[in-house]
Parts: C-alpha cells; sequence; structure tokens
C-alpha cells in the first residue's frame, strides 16, 4: 500500500464518520403512555439495531435519511425516516386490530385471520363489563351456539355449558383449559384473572382428542408482557342480590274460597267456615331475602427481557336470596405464573392456582325443596304458632313442610381446597423445530357434613325424624396431564408456509371416597354432633359395595400439519389416536382425523382494492371425535353390586354383581363438518361470520332398558353400556358487529348474535326404540323420551281437547277411566290419537322439548368523554318447560291461575274444576307444558373513569368507578321462577320443581391501576 | 448450557418413559370382577347374602296379591297415584305397568343372583357347602314360583347366569318345565338343609318343604303336597302362636309360628330412587294411614286399603278381625287421632301390615318400617295341609283335624263339614286367616274363583298377568303375549 492510498482510506473513513452521527429518543405506549422497555430499533438503511433500557430510552448511530423501524410486541412496527433530528419520541400503537389477534387453538396459537375452524373469542373487556360471579356466566349470549343454564341460582351451584346443542345422552361437558391445562370445574377460577375466552365449536377442536367432543373452551388468564413494568390493577365491587321473581299465590281470603270451593264440589264439609279473619302468610316473603355479594381482587404482573411474570389474590363472598347464610358460596383464589427464557433456546413456563370455596346449600330443585314449600304452604298457617314454635303444615300432604322450619333444620358445610401446577419447557433447535414437554398436575380435597336434627314437621311427613343423622365425608382427587411434542416450522419462497406437529399426551385422574353417618347423636345442636357422640355408624365403604376410589387413564398420540399459500390458502389437519382405560383391551384405541380449508378472498386480487370488503375469508372443516365418558370398567362384569340382607336382626353385607357387562364397547363417534364466512366491511368497522354446522353423534353410549332377565333391576346393578343410538344437531350461526367512533368524544358497539339448534334423534337401538327419563308429579309414569325422530329429552303426555262443560260432551267421549278416574264437566277432554275408543297411554304424543330453537345476544355500549355505557342481553326462543311445581293436595297453595277456572258450563274451556276427589286432570298433559322462550337484560352497566390529571397526585394509572345491574329484568311468559333453569341430564332437563331463581343484581364497583 | 440440555432431556425421558407404552393403560379395577369369585366359603357365603337380597324386594308381589283381590282396593293419594297399582285393582291392567315390570326385573335379579352361585357350585369346596347351596336353590325356587304365580310361562335358566345377549335367543319355558326345576331345587334344599339355621332368617328344611308344599298346591298335586307338609307338621318344629293378635308384631318376629319370614330392618335408609335397595318393608309405608297422628301407629300412603265386603265376612266372634283390619274411624274416636283420607278411603286398613310407632324410622321413614313379612306361617301350611286332603280326597278326617287345629287357636268352634262344603269353609277360613298376607288372588285363581268373586276379572286372560311389553320387546319381540292382553 503506498502513502496515496493510505490518504486516500483515511479520507473516506473520515469523511464516512462525518456523515454518521448518534441519535437518542425515548419509545412510548401510545396508549397509556408508559415507556417501554426492550423495543427493537433498527437501523434499516445501517444495518445496525439496539434495544431500548428500563426508561425506554436508546441511542443509535444514523444519519438523515436513514430508516429507523420500531418493532415490540404486542404493538404495531413503526417506521420512522430520519430529518435532521437527533433526539426523537417515538409512540408505538398497541396491535387492536381484530384479525391480527392470537387465537389459542390446541398446543399451540394462530393468528385469528388463518384459522380455519369455528372458534369464538370472549375477550377481557366483555368478561369485566359482565361481572360474571362463574366465568361459565360470561360465555351466555356472546358466543352464537353456546347456551349456558343453570340447575340452581343458589350460590356455588353448577352451571351447564352446551355448545351447539345436546349430543349425546350422557355428559355433555365441553373440555375446559386454563392456561393449556385441563381444570373440570371453572369455579376455581376469579372471572377478573382472564384475558380471554376462546371457544372451539366444530371438529378442529379434535387436536385436544377424546374430551373434546363436546367442544373446547380455552381459558387464557391476563399476564405480564416482556418488558413490561409491574402493573397492580385492583378491582372491587359488591352488591345487594334479590330474587328475580316470586310466584303470584293465592292470599288466604282467595285460599280460602277455593279451597270451600273444591271440598263442596265433593260434597264434603266446607274447611274454612270463617273466611272474615284468616291470617295471612305470603311465605315466598318468608323466604326470599336480600343478600350480599362482595368481590374483591388484586393482582401485580410484569415482565423483564427475559421472564413474565404474575401473582393474583381474589376474594369472594356471596349470601343466597332464600335462606342467606345458609346457601352462601366463599371463594378465595390465588394464582400465579412465572415464563422465563433461559437461554435463547430454551423457555419455561410454570404456574399454579390455589383455590378455597367453602359453601353452605339448602334444599333446592325438586319436591320438597325450600322454594316448593313456599309456593305449596296454606297462607292460612302463620310461621309460629301461639307459643313461637315454627307451625305444622298439617293436612298438606306428606311432603309440603313449613319452608321456615325447614330452613332453621338445614345445616351442612361443604369445603374444597384445590392446587393445580404446571411446569413446561420449549426447546428450539436446528432452526425449525421446537420441543415442547410439560406436565400439569391438580389436587384437591373436599370436605364437609351434613346435619339432619330430629324434626317434626307434622303428621306423615317425609321429613320427620325421631333420630338425627349427622354425616361427613372426605374425598381426595388428584390427576396429571403430561404432553409432549416437537414442531416444525418452516417457509419456502416466501410462499409456501408450513408447521407440523407431532406429540403425545397422557393423562391419569384418581380419586379416593370416604363417607361416614352417624345416627341418634344424644345431642340435637349442629354445633355439638359429631360421629364420635352417634348412636351407632356406618361407613360408606360397608355399605356400598363398590370401589370408592378410581383410576382412569388416556394415552393419546397426534399429527398435525398446517400449510398456507401466502396466508391465502389455508390448509390444516389433524390425525389423533386416543387410547381410554374406559373400553376393552380389543376397542381400546380410536383413530380420529379433522380437516380444515380456508380460502382469505380479499387478498385476491380481485378484492383487494375493494373499497367495501375489508376481509373475506371462506373456510370448512370436517372431522371425527371419539368420546368415551361413561363409567370405567364396562366391559367387564363386577361385583359392584348391593347385596345386604338381615340375619339375626342385623344387616349383613354381602357379594353381588355391578352394572352388567358389555366387552363390546368402543367409542361414541362424532361426525361434524362445519362451513364458515368471516367479513369485514366498511374500514373494519362492521364484522360479521356466518356458520353453519352439522354434527352427527354415532355408536352413541347408551345404557338403556335392557331385559329383566338379566337381573339389571338388582340394588346396585343397572343396565349394560352399548353403542348404539344417533344424535345429529345443525344450525346456523351468525354475529354481526359494528363499531365507530363518531367523535372524538363518542364511541359506540353494537354486536348481534343469533344461532338456530335443530337436535333429533335419528336411532335408539334398544329394541323398544325409546329410553324414558323425568318424574313428574307422584307416582305417574316418566314424562320425557329419548327416541328416534325427536329431539332428545321430549316431552311426552296427553293432549288436552277443551274442558267438559256438561255431561251430554262426556258421554260423547271415549272413557277415560284408564287414566284413574271417569270424567265429569268440568274435567280436561284428553284427544283419543289412536281413535281406538278409549283413552289410554297409547293416547299419549309429543308436547314440546326443552331446547331453545333459536338464541340470541345482544350487546350494546358506548363512551362519551369519560363515561361508558354497556348492556348485555341474552334470549331463547322456542323451549319449553314442565310446571311441577304444585303440590296438588287437597289443602295446598296454588298459583292464582286457579281463579280462572271452571265453575259451570261455558265459564272457561281452559283450566279444570276444583276438587278434592279423583279426576284425571293431573296426569301430565300439554297443560303443564308452558313456553319458557324469554329475553333476559344480563346487564346493563353505566361507568365513569376519571380523567389523567385527576389522578396524578394519587399515583393512579387508571381509575374507574361504576354502577351496574345484573339480571335487571327477563321478558317471558312462561309463570315459573325461571325460565332460564335446567336440571342439566339430557334426557330430563325442563322439568321445573321450583327452580331457585338467578338472582338481580345491583352492583358498584371501582377497577384501579397502579 | 450444557447443564441444561441434560436437564431437558432427563425431563422428556422421565416423563415419557412412564407414560408412552401402551401398558399405560392397563388398569385392573379395585373391585373383584365376578369371574374370578368363590375363592373361599366366605365368598360363597357373602354371595349367598346377594341372592337373599332380592325377596326384600317382593313387597310388591305381596301388596298386588292383595290389591288384584277383592280383599283391598288400590287406595293411595288420588287415582293417578301409582297408576300401575291402581288399573291391577281394577282389572283394566295393560302389558305397559311399571310395577309388573318392577316386579318381573327383581325377581329376575333374584334368580341371577342364585344362578351364579349355582354357576361356580364347584369351584371350592368346604365342609358346608350342601347348606350352601341348599339355601341358594331354596332362594331360587321362591324366585321361580313368583313369577310363575305372575306371569305363567317364563324364561328358565339354570346354573348360569342369563349374560347379555342371551335375552335374543331364550324362550318362555312352560310353566310345567318351570316347576319341574322349582320342585328339584326345593327338594334338594329339603335334603341339605336342617330344621335349625345357623342364623335367624335363613331358609330352612322347614321353609322348603313347606313352600314345596305350595308348589304342589299349585299343580294340583294333592297327595304330594299332603305328603310334604304332614312330613313337616309331623317333625313338631313349629307350633302356632297361641295369642293371635301378637304374630305380626314387631317384637314377635321370627316366632314359633314362622316357617318362613322375609327379614327387613331400620337401620338403613331407603329413598324411592331405589325401593329394591330399601332394608325395610316398602308396604308397610305404602299400606299405612295418611297422614296420621295418634299413638301406636305412623303415617303411611293409604294403599291396599280393605273392602267392606271382607269385613263383614267375619264372624263377630272371631278376634283375628281386630287384629287384621284397623276400623280408623272408631280407633281415631277413641283415642283422640287424626288422620287425612286418601283415595278410596274405605275406613279400614290393613293392620298386620301398616306402620307402627317404636322404630328408628331412618329416612325415608316410610321406606324403612322393619316389620318382616311372616312369608309362610305354620297357619298357612295346617291350612294348605287340610285343602290338600280335602282337595285330594285324602281324607277329610285329617283335613278337619288341621283346619280346626287353626280355628281353636282363635276360639272359633270345630268345622264338622266334609267334602265341598268342608272345601269352601277351608277356603273361607284360609282367606280370613291371611287376610293382608298377600295370598288371597292367587288362591282364588288356582281354585278358580277369581271370576265370579273379583269385578271385571276376565276369565282366560287375568289368571296371569301380561308380560310387561318392554320386556318382550327387549328380548328382540320373539314371546306371545299371555292370552287376550
Amino acid at each position: 500500500m503506498n502513502k496515496f492510498t493510505l490518504l486516500l482510506f483515511y479520507l473516506v473513513a473520515a469523511l464516512g464518520f462525518a456523515q454518521q452521527s448518534l441519535v437518542s429518543g425515548k419509545v412510548l405506549d401510545q396508549a397509556t403512555g408508559e415507556t417501554l422497555l426492550g423495543v427493537t430499533v433498527q437501523n434499516i438503511t445501517s444495518q445496525t439495531a439496539t434495544t431500548t433500557d428500563i426508561d425506554g430510552l436508546f441511542t443509535i448511530a444514523a444519519t438523515k435519511g436513514d430508516v429507523l423501524r420500531f418493532s415490540y410486541i404486542g404493538t404495531v412496527t413503526k417506521e420512522f425516516a430520519l430529518g435532521d433530528e437527533t433526539s426523537i419520541t417515538v409512540m408505538l400503537e398497541e396491535d387492536v386490530a381484530t384479525l391480527e389477534e392470537i387465537v389459542v387453538v390446541g398446543y399451540g396459537t394462530q393468528a385469528v385471520r388463518e384459522v380455519t375452524g369455528a372458534v369464538s373469542i370472549v375477550n377481557s373487556e366483555a368478561i369485566e363489563n359482565l361481572k360474571p360471579a362463574r366465568v361459565e356466566e360470561a360465555l351466555q349470549g356472546q358466543v352464537p351456539g353456546v347456551n349456558v343454564t343453570s340447575s340452581s341460582g343458589s350460590p356455588g351451584a353448577g352451571l351447564n355449558i352446551r355448545i351447539r346443542g345436546v349430543s349425546t345422552n350422557g355428559d355433555n361437558r365441553p373440555l375446559i383449559l386454563v392456561d393449556g391445562n385441563i381444570i373440570e370445574d371453572l369455579s376455581v377460577i376469579n372471572p377478573g384473572d382472564i384475558e380471554s375466552i376462546s371457544v372451539l365449536k366444530d371438529a378442529t377442536a379434535g387436536i385436544y382428542g377424546v374430551r373434546a367432543a363436546n367442544g373446547v373452551i380455552i381459558v387464557t388468564t391476563k399476564s405480564g408482557r416482556r418488558n413490561l413494568p409491574l402493573v397492580v390493577e385492583y378491582n372491587s365491587w359488591g352488591g345487594a342480590q334479590e330474587t328475580s321473581r316470586r310466584l303470584p299465590t293465592l292470599n288466604s281470603q282467595q285460599y280460602a274460597l277455593i279451597k270451600n270451593e273444591a271440598f263442596a264440589n265433593n260434597g264434603e264439609a266446607l274447611p274454612f267456615t270463617n273466611i272474615s279473619n284468616l291470617t295471612n302468610t305470603n311465605y315466598q316473603d318468608k323466604v326470599f331475602q336480600n343478600a350480599l355479594v362482595l368481590n374483591n381482587d388484586i393482582s401485580m404482573r410484569g415482565g423483564t427481557e427475559k421472564s413474565l411474570y404474575k401473582l393474583g389474590v381474589s376474594v369472594f363472598n356471596q349470601d343466597g336470596i332464600v335462606g342467606g347464610k345458609k346457601s352462601d358460596f366463599d371463594r378465595f383464589t390465588m394464582s400465579g405464573n412465572f415464563d422465563h427464557k433461559w437461554t435463547k433456546n430454551l423457555e419455561m413456563k410454570t404456574g399454579f392456582i390455589y383455590s378455597y370455596t367453602s359453601n353452605r346449600s339448602i334444599n333446592d330443585g325438586g319436591l320438597g325443596s325450600v322454594l316448593f314449600n313456599a309456593v305449596n304452604m296454606a297462607p292460612t298457617i302463620p310461621v309460629r304458632d301461639a307459643a313461637g314454635e315454627f307451625s305444622l303444615a298439617e293436612g298438606l300432604g306428606n311432603e309440603v313442610i313449613n319452608p321456615e322450619a325447614q330452613l332453621a333444620n338445614t345445616f351442612n358445610k361443604n369445603k374444597v381446597g384445590k392446587i393445580s401446577g404446571n411446569f413446561g419447557l420449549t426447546y428450539s433447535f436446528l432452526d425449525h423445530f421446537e420441543a415442547t414437554a410439560r406436565i400439569q398436575a391438580n389436587y384437591s380435597e373436599a370436605y364437609g357434613n351434613n346435619f339432619n336434627p330430629r324434626a317434626f314437621y307434622g303428621a306423615g311427613k317425609v321429613f320427620n325424624l325421631d333420630e338425627n343423622v349427622y354425616s361427613e365425608y372426605e374425598n381426595f382427587f388428584s390427576d396429571y396431564t403430561y404432553d409432549a411434542f416437537i414442531k416444525y416450522n418452516n417457509s419456502f419462497n416466501d410462499s409456501h408456509n408450513i408447521e407440523a406437529m407431532l406429540g403425545m399426551s397422557a393423562f391419569r385422574t384418581r380419586g379416593d371416597f370416604n363417607d361416614f353417618t352417624g345416627f341418634g347423636n344424644g345431642s340435637n345442636d349442629y354445633n355439638e354432633v359429631s360421629l364420635a357422640g352417634a348412636d351407632r355408624r356406618t361407613s360408606g365403604d360397608e355399605i356400598v359395595g363398590s370401589a370408592r376410589r378410581f383410576d382412569q387413564r388416556l394415552l393419546s398420540h397426534f399429527l398435525r400439519v398446517q400449510y398456507d399459500y401466502q396466508g391465502k390458502y389455508l390448509f390444516s389437519g389433524v390425525i389423533r389416536r386416543d387410547g381410554s382405560t374406559i373400553f376393552g383391551p380389543e376397542n381400546r384405541f380410536g383413530i380420529f382425523p379433522s380437516a380444515s380449508l380456508g380460502w382469505v378472498a380479499s387478498d385476491e386480487s380481485f378484492l383487494k382494492d375493494s373499497k367495501v370488503i375489508d376481509f373475506l375469508k371462506v373456510r370448512a372443516s370436517a372431522g371425527i371425535i371419539g368420546n368415551d365418558r361413561i363409567p370405567a370398567f364396562g366391559y367387564v362384569s363386577l361385583l359392584t353390586g348391593e347385596g345386604q340382607y338381615v340375619f339375626n336382626d342385623q344387616i349383613f353385607n354381602g357379594t353381588a354383581g355391578g352394572a352388567l357387562s358389555n366387552p363390546e364397547i368402543k367409542w361414541e363417534e362424532q361426525f361434524t363438518t362445519n362451513v364458515g364466512v368471516d367479513m369485514q366491511f366498511l374500514s373494519n368497522k362492521l364484522n360479521v361470520t356466518v356458520d353453519y354446522f352439522n354434527r352427527e353423534t354415532q355408536d352413541l353410549l347408551i345404557a338403556p332398558n335392557v331385559s329383566g332377565i338379566l337381573g339389571s333391576g338388582a340394588p346396585g346393578s343397572s343396565a349394560p353400556f352399548i353403542n348404539g343410538g344417533d344424535i345429529r344437531n345443525r344450525g346456523l350461526e351468525l354475529s354481526i358487529g359494528y363499531g365507530d367512533q363518531i367523535t372524538d368524544d363518542l364511541s359506540f358497539n353494537v354486536s348481534y348474535n343469533i344461532a338456530t339448534l335443530d337436535n333429533e334423534v335419528l336411532a335408539v337401538n334398544n329394541d323398544n326404540g325409546f329410553i324414558e327419563a323425568g318424574g313428574f308429579g307422584v307416582g305417574q309414569p316418566p314424562i320425557t323420551r329419548f327416541e328416534e325422530g325427536f329431539t332428545i329429552g321430549y316431552f311426552y303426555g296427553y293432549q288436552t281437547d277443551g274442558i267438559f262443560q256438561n255431561a251430554a260432551e262426556v258421554a260423547a267421549h271415549p272413557s277415560q277411566i284408564a287414566l284413574g278416574a271417569n270424567a265429569q264437566p268440568g274435567d280436561f277432554r284428553y284427544r283419543d290419537l289412536n281413535n281406538d275408543g278409549v283413552i289410554n297411554l297409547e293416547d299419549r304424543t309429543e308436547l314440546g322439548d326443552p331446547l331453545p330453537d333459536v338464541t340470541m345476544g345482544m350487546n350494546l355500549s358506548f363512551n362519551y368523554k369519560n363515561w361508558d355505557f354497556q348492556s348485555y342481553f341474552f334470549a331463547s326462543l322456542g323451549n319449553e318447560m314442565v310446571r311441577n311445581y304444585e303440590r296438588n293436595q287437597p289443602l295446598t297453595n296454588t298459583t292464582t291461575n286457579i281463579l280462572n277456572r271452571w265453575t259451570g258450563e261455558g265459564s272457561t274451556n281452559s283450566f279444570p274444576r276444583v276438587t278434592t276427589g279423583a279426576t284425571a286432570n293431573q296426569v301430565f298433559s300439554d297443560f303443564y307444558v308452558e313456553d319458557a322462550s324469554f329475553l333476559r337484560a344480563q346487564n346493563i352497566q353505566l361507568g365513569y373513569t376519571l380523567n389523567d390529571s385527576a389522578l396524578k397526585n394519587v399515583k393512579l394509572s387508571k381509575l374507574r368507578i361504576y354502577g351496574a345491574v345484573r339480571n335487571a329484568f327477563t321478558l317471558t311468559r312462561y309463570q315459573g321462577f325461571d325460565p332460564s333453569a335446567s336440571s342439566g341430564d339430557p334426557l330430563a332437563s325442563g322439568i321445573d320443581n321450583g327452580f331457585y331463581p338467578v338472582a338481580r343484581t345491583f352492583l358498584i364497583g371501582i377497577n384501579a391501576k397502579f | 448450557m450444557k447443564l441444561y440440555k441434560i436437564y431437558i432431556l432427563l425431563f422428556f425421558v422421565a416423563l415419557g418413559i412412564n407414560s408412552c407404552s401402551e401398558d399405560y393403560l392397563d388398569v385392573e379395577s379395585e373391585d373383584p370382577n365376578s369371574e374370578n369369585f368363590f375363592n373361599s366359603q366366605e365368598d360363597y357365603e357373602s354371595a349367598l347374602i346377594g341372592a337373599y337380597d332380592m325377596l326384600q324386594s317382593s313387597y310388591i308381589n305381596v301388596m298386588l296379591g292383595e290389591i288384584a283381590s277383592d280383599n283391598t282396593l288400590a287406595g293411595g293419594e288420588s287415582a293417578s297415584d301409582v297408576i300401575g297399582i291402581q288399573q291391577i285393582d281394577d282389572m283394566i291392567h295393560t302389558p305397559v305397568n311399571q310395577q309388573l315390570s318392577d316386579l318381573w326385573r327383581w325377581m329376575y335379579a333374584g334368580v341371577n343372583r342364585a344362578n351364579y352361585i349355582m354357576e361356580f357350585q364347584d369351584k371350592t369346596d368346604f365342609p358346608d357347602k350342601p347348606r350352601v347351596l341348599g339355601e341358594t336353590r331354596f332362594l331360587r325356587a321362591y324366585y321361580y314360583f313368583e313369577l310363575v304365580k305372575f306371569f305363567g310361562d317364563v324364561p328358565l335358566v339354570v346354573d348360569q347366569r342369563f349374560l347379555f345377549g342371551d335375552q335374543f335367543d331364550v324362550d318362555r319355558t312352560p310353566k310345567a318345565e318351570v316347576y319341574t326345576q322349582i320342585e328339584l331345587d326345593l327338594i334338594y334344599a329339603i335334603d341339605n338343609l336342617q330344621y335349625t339355621t345357623p342364623d335367624i332368617g335363613r331358609a330352612s328344611k322347614g321353609s322348603a318343604q313347606a313352600l314345596l308344599g305350595k308348589v304342589y298346591l299349585y299343580q294340583g298335586k294333592y297327595d304330594l303336597a299332603a305328603n310334604v307338609l304332614d312330613d313337616l307338621i309331623l317333625s313338631n318344629q313349629y307350633s302356632l302362636v297361641a295369642d293371635y293378635s301378637t304374630i305380626f308384631e314387631n317384637d314377635n318376629e321370627n316366632n314359633s309360628e314362622s316357617v318362613f319370614e322375609i327379614q327387613y330392618s331400620d337401620l338403613e335408609g331407603a329413598g324411592f330412587g331405589c325401593l329394591q335397595c330399601s332394608e325395610g318393608n316398602v308396604a308397610v309405608g305404602f299400606n299405612g294411614i295418611r297422614n296420621y297422628n295418634g299413638p301406636l301407629f305412623e303415617s303411611g300412603f293409604s294403599f291396599n286399603v280393605p273392602t267392606q265386603e271382607v269385613v263383614d265376612l267375619f264372624d263377630p266372634a272371631d278376634p283375628r278381625l281386630d287384629t287384621a283390619i284397623l276400623d280408623i274411624d272408631a280407633f281415631a274416636s277413641a283415642n283422640g287421632a287424626t288422620f287425612s283420607t286418601g283415595f278410596e278411603h274405605t275406613g279400614y286398613f290393613n293392620r298386620k301390615y301398616i306402620a307402627r310407632q317404636g322404630d328408628l324410622n331412618t329416612g325415608d321413614a316410610n321406606l324403612t318400617n322393619p316389620n318382616n313379612y311372616r312369608a309362610i306361617r305354620f297357619a298357612d301350611v295346617l291350612l294348605m295341609a287340610a285343602e290338600a286332603y280335602n282337595s285330594g280326597n285324602l281324607g277329610d278326617g285329617q283335613a278337619r283335624t288341621y283346619l280346626n287345629r287353626v280355628r281353636t287357636r282363635v276360639g272359633l268352634p270345630d268345622v264338622t263339614l266334609s267334602g265341598t262344603a268342608l272345601g269352601d269353609a277351608i277356603f273361607l277360613d284360609r282367606r280370613l286367616e291371611l287376610v293382608g298376607e298377600g295370598h288371597h288372588f292367587f288362591d282364588l285363581v288356582r281354585t278358580g274363583r277369581a271370576a265370579s268373586e273379583i269385578d271385571n276379572f276376565v276369565a282366560g286372560k287375568h289368571e296371569v298377568f301380561p308380560i310387561p311389553l318392554e320386556e318382550i320387546l327387549l328380548a328382540g319381540n320373539r314371546w306371545e303375549q299371555n292370552p287376550n292382553y
């Protein structure tokens, strides 16, 4: 190198250095104004990069004209062409475009725009607004095709979730995962912790295998974000609950007049000779009360460059609107997670949820429940007699007792402690591979006691006890799930994107039950009684011959391939092999494939520049999912029956066969197809999603009646499970959302969804073609059926044809004696449907069904300046319910409908005469079936968020105060307590024995962020 | 870095190995498998208790045996309360009847439990096995006899369980063949059982003899009946209780007159969901006085109420009336008791088997009444023997001796009749002696009196009950229904 060249080199170098200067700056979150740590700042021109520090500051070498790129997880990447500035401030916008949302779809996540299955999402906003006491309530009305019903409004009572109808006669619960971990019971989750809920409704749920047949609900809890400074959030709300409905029952005077008429019509002496000064007690007013509900939760979350952490604690207390503290639910939860990137290749995820719930319950739902008694108790009987003791319910039949006495004698306590923990590692290698192994374990202990004191409620009452009964139980459950999978991810030519996953999953669940009952404690005081103090004891182990433990396992292997071409043509295929201990060795394994296709039409050239359509995706999926939710060991004949006999005046425990076995049982299979369209119009302001699905369950696992000669009628025995049925559910789902910012101060959002459901049983292969269930009244045959050609659990009874107005009409009609009594004027005329000249069991027919034909959800919200308003509505149409909460004894009270009774020729053609004599008016007929369609305002809420300036001094980043009314009103023609109630039993869900109604709650609360 | 890799490897490997093999799914039940049982005397004894268990469910047989006859009405709360019972009372029952269906299923459950033991009778030997098998075969005979009484021809299987699938192959076996098997079982039981039993409540040699006598009598095999009943009577193992009014009280269970008694207890609770699971006598609660408040008795559901007709049949001097039938109006006014009237209230209750005070009232108290059912009383044996001698023309003298033993006990004068007049006298005394005990309907049928005594009874139809329609369908719709149903 000569001197010249050396000089030239120095010169060029110096020039170069002179042109490169340092630019410094700050990166902020546009929404919160918080500084962002760890933002990648790239100088694209010079190919250099750096990241922001804890104060959001960066320095990078750049010259005028260079392009700087700022990228950060969860924000829209921003590019900045450098001018003359030497110091810049960059605001990063949160990435909110709906279709860029990430959705959890099973062993991973996927961009919503690439999803090819039917997936619905409920975001944290909706959950925050709905203030559900239980997570399930947040799904009602939010997701088309999901129906949530409660079997009781009592605090802590379970909710039934049905995704796209009832697809099996047995367990219809969907699979529920919280942060990838299976949680059977959502009551352990504080709803405030939830970030989002995804609902997988079609065959693509099949990646989860066995337990996904009824759909999958994926709950993602709030977690920290990388480089997010500590955020502390505190939520508190409380409210007063009251009953949403009271039944109009007769007052004393009406009651006395009606009863006198009934006795007189049968030629009996009048029970009330003086009706002028009767006492009047409305027992519903006595048992319903206002009750408190309170929730407090606090959470902390944040992240560093390598770690994410979150810790939350919540306390929830709810008393019941019936019984107050005697039907309460208290929950304490603590949850946390910690994710850490050990190295560039190795990431760890851990988490735990601890919950402790405690609840007390009253007799609700069914003959003899508190509300049943409150409706049927005579208003002429005061709560307490002259001596101050609870009045006896004399003359009201064997089941109706004084509900206040019943509440006073209700003592129980149930506590559940549960801990769930998970630990997982993901290791990336060879550029395109990623291996994950994780284990999740749950352990819970449930214990409690129940005490029925010695009590006398009146002559012949079934609740009378001469000897008190005290029982305790202690149950233990544990399970684990181990998943391991390897993913391969690559792109070719920037156009072909492929991801393949191969994995396995093992699941084991165990339980151990212990219970003990002590009879005849000397003391009759709940606080003093014990097992030790009992006169004699039995333990569950001695009484029931069956195992008090269970151990069930699943072993699965799966392969998934996802492919797309330029994000435009999408394909996903899954094949999964599941093995279950439920089936015998020959039928243990099942292979379940599914596939889905998608086409993002809006990416095609002919739509790309459309002014109207922003996004259009067409998708289709089909697949098979297996279901094994039946009791274990149905393939072998076990000695689990009850064989007890009395020798020497003592009970001897023997051995006997349990459920009959069927070595042939195999997987129940669901064939699901789904076609859907996702669309966005008008600058993404209008979203429309439409889905049509057809789901057919074949080889249904049913335990139909079998021939009695097999011995299934014995105690502890039952029919074997067979694969013998076929159910089809199909329907159309539509959701529309529209949101707009009208002015700087005013924005609004409207969404509406509607789902239709057509449920039909296609086959019941048990020789008589149907299975009966569902009791009505006292001593009547079952009234619901699972039968080919009808909706599952439809109502089956007589059709009325008005009222006989005179003796001539009675004489002209076929005999109704087979129903129990010969008809007289004023009685129901039943139709002779088979025209055989007599009215008997053969004349029963379909009278409706408890499944809604259409469900709808409607949400309306708007923000004006600091004010926000939300309202959520849910409607269910075409569901029927059976009225079975009236005891129909000569002296029991009734609803005021009876005032419209038949009193003589021409008086009415719809309500029969009153009489204490024998009639056939109480057999199950369409008279007892009501339309239970309803529209309910689930939540109406008004909130106010304080200005930032007002918060500066108190170190709060956000403070919102709100008031809300939950279950504000329900529009329905149904006369019972709650048209939304359901027993949850797929074969007999719509029989109302006096459902505990959901409460109407007035609440106020605050959200604060530090 | 290397350390991490090792940890990861260990994590994958440890968990993977633990659960990847298909053996992972080989879980054995903690409950014994029915194929691997009967390994000790204890196992046989335990299964035998299971076979006895189904006797308790025959409360419904006893109730229907009365209600179907002209002794009692269905009663209950209302015309639609247990419609199956109401229809049988009125003789308008059809093949769709829950109670007949229950009865069929429960009795066959008993058959199956006995056959389960017989299927494995040779598996393990022990000295006391003849007794165990004797009791087992007695029970099988008892259950089959109930089935034949109610339904006529019924599917017969011997020494093996009916297994799932068998119902599509098995046919209804002619009644005579079922009777032959019943006789074989009872003869085996007589040969292998003793008069004294290891525990109170087990079937004895006497129980088997009495049941065999009854089975012969039902078939008109009078000489065989007389023989076996004579053997029993002459064994002097049983005697009539001196005071008739004490026989049915709870503190006089398994008395000197009990040849076979179905044992009940109030030590365990029961519910309507599984009536056959109750250790108590369900019939007692069903028969009880509705909403009763007063001394001595307890409430019940007012089923099975005696008719005025049967009350009027009693000789005013016959002390059995006050034991058998409660005149509730008279009793209530004398004792200040209150009650309410149910459907078809006659003013009478079946006093032998209605709920009484003094038991534990374990919940549901209506289903856990402890009073045993006196299935075969010595008085029944004497009356059967008398009938066999008279009807079989084996000697009216002996017939009168036996009849008069029963009459003398209650202070009634001796009968001196003979021939058919004696037969009628025996029949009348049988009805009065055993009223409320579930025998009358079958006595009417087997003596050809049913059509003239029971309203709506159609000869050629109502002698047997219909096979439950469901059972015909569930067995492949091959069995022919009983005539005229």
